[in-house]
């Protein structure tokens, strides 16, 4: 190496292999997209779509093992006479694992805006947070909250940027803005759409057995919150991967308000001396 | 998996989409939006992948329209269909082709003429008289071959498309409720009744603003 430097050649390109190189070269994509941009934080060395399939765990035959991703969930919201009301279950699995009992799946975005979470619990909890801080900046550059409809847009414009790249997110954007209130679902093949009632994850098709057959746009307050429990409830009955605490929501023109944090299995016990 | 048809007549065009978004074995919504206006007077229909269709049907909307600005005048009908079939095209062997199929139609009103575009996510275009997409367009298909004719009057025209709709709520598996109709003609673009399993049986009389 002494000599080289004496040589005035650079050791860094002349007996390093091929493969080395591509490796710093990686590397280097992948510190200088993770530090200069933060929207690009999410980027894997290199080009996702072939890394990805070189990092991927494998078995003692040799076999590819997929990522066992946080998955599973069971999330509903609904719009109604008297504004929206957004339920969750609170479990986050991995595979057969139960990793944690007490998610938070309903993101703060403003005091007028929550957003839910279902798919990879990586990809939401850090898509959210961008969605948040852009909404931020929205409100300081336009001395203006920002409406559902431009959140949103914001949201899957972000994952469609990012689709094909293995992306997992199924969310709910709901809030109160100055055209009234309004519910979108967004999800990681890049779709958006406006709606009035969504259930979206693994539990979804049981929460909407109870969902559809109690919903009705006339429903009080009271009546509205107890359907979104109950049908978060019964979900997390029947769907291995949903359970927790069923965490309840409401939003008004008055901006968002928590109703309650129940544990489904007390809700089990006393749904099962209640008569029917 | 969803349907959309699209019929030209001599003094006018009709479109219809299904309306129901599906992810997997669910349907998420039944009263989804799939037509969008391109110019004044050209509606397109658009299925396809989830996120595609919004996405390509606002760009070439907003391409369309900066040709406007740019120009002074709007593309012709065949233009457009030229410029999304190219779209298509060029996007097919990239890292994320548009996968939608969509019928394009409209009226000019200047040269009194209608046009209809077939038009694929390989980016096949035909000039046709009538078409379809999904596989609720091949039962819709032999219908159209039956009893089309050029010179119907928006009545007719609105019963024959109802006849489709009934022939694919009939037989195919998946279920389309409603369906959203656009008529493109001389007095621009104007929403007919939507066809419902509900309203379907009935007779519903259209009404055309000259």
């Amino acid at each position: 190496m002494a000599m080289l430097s004496l040589c005035g050649l650079s050791d860094d390109t002349l007996f390093k292999s091929k493969c080395e190189l591509e490796e710093d070269e990686a590397f280097e994509t992948f510190r200088s997209d993770n530090t200069v941009n933060q929207m690009n934080l999410y980027s894997l060395p290199g080009n996702p779509v072939e890394n990805m399939r070189m990092i991927t765990a494998r078995d003692t035959m040799g076999r590819p093992i997929e990522l066992n991703f946080h998955h599973g969930t069971t999330t509903l919201g609904f719009l109604y006479q008297g504004g929206i009301v957004l339920a969750v279950d609170s479990r986050a699995t991995g595979g057969q694992y139960i990793g944690s009992q007490c998610m938070k799946k309903i993101v703060e975005i403003n005091d007028f805006m929550l957003g839910t979470l279902a798919g990879g619990a990586a990809d939401c909890v850090y898509w959210d947070r961008v969605l948040s801080k852009q909404c931020r900046l929205h409100e300081l550059r336009n001395k203006e909250r920002i409406s559902i409809t431009a959140a949103s847009k914001i949201m899957s414009n972000m994952i469609y940027y990012y689709k094909g790249y293995g992306l997992s997110i199924g969310m709910m954007l709901a809030g109160y803005d100055k055209n009234g209130p309004s519910l979108f679902y967004i999800d990681n093949d890049g779709s958006r759409t406006p709606g009035k009632v969504f259930s979206v994850g693994s539990g979804s098709i049981y929460a909407f057995g109870v969902l559809d057959s109690g919903y009705k746009w006339d429903l009080t307050d009271e009546e509205a919150q107890k359907l979104g429990q109950r049908a978060i409830f019964h979900a997390t009955h029947r769907d291995a991967y949903s359970g927790g605490i069923v965490r309840v929501y409401h939003i008004t023109k008055d901006g968002w308000k928590h109703i309650k944090n129940e544990d489904c299995d007390e809700i089990y016990d006393r749904v099962k001396n209640e008569a029917k | 998996m969803e349907t959309v048809i699209g019929i030209k007549f001599n003094d006018f065009t009709l479109i219809a989409t299904d309306m129901t978004a599906a992810h997997s074995i669910m349907v998420m919504k039944d009263d989804e939006d799939k037509t969008y206006n391109i110019t004044d007077n050209v509606v397109m229909g658009v299925t396809g992948e989830a996120g595609d269709v919004p996405r390509f049907a606002e760009y070439i909307t907003q391409n369309v329209k900066l040709y406007r600005m740019r120009n002074g005048y709007d593309l012709s009908i065949p233009a457009i269909a030229t410029f999304t079939r190219k779209t298509v095209a060029e996007h097919l062997r990239s890292q994320s082709p548009y996968q939608v199929n969509f019928m394009l139609g409209g009226y000019n009103p200047t040269e009194k003429k209608s046009h209809l575009y077939f038009i694929d996510y390989l980016g096949a275009q035909v000039d046709v008289p009538y078409g379809a997409h999904g596989y609720g367009g091949m039962m819709a298909i032999t219908v159209m071959d039956r009893y089309y004719k050029p010179d119907a009057n928006y009545q007719e025209a609105y019963d024959l498309l109802k006849k489709c709709i009934l022939e694919v709520q009939k037989r195919c598996i998946i279920n389309m409720p409603k369906f959203k109709v656009k008529i493109s003609y001389a007095g621009g673009i104007q929403e007919l009744p939507i066809i419902s399993k509900d309203n379907i049986e009935q007779n519903i009389i259209v009404n055309v603003k000259d």
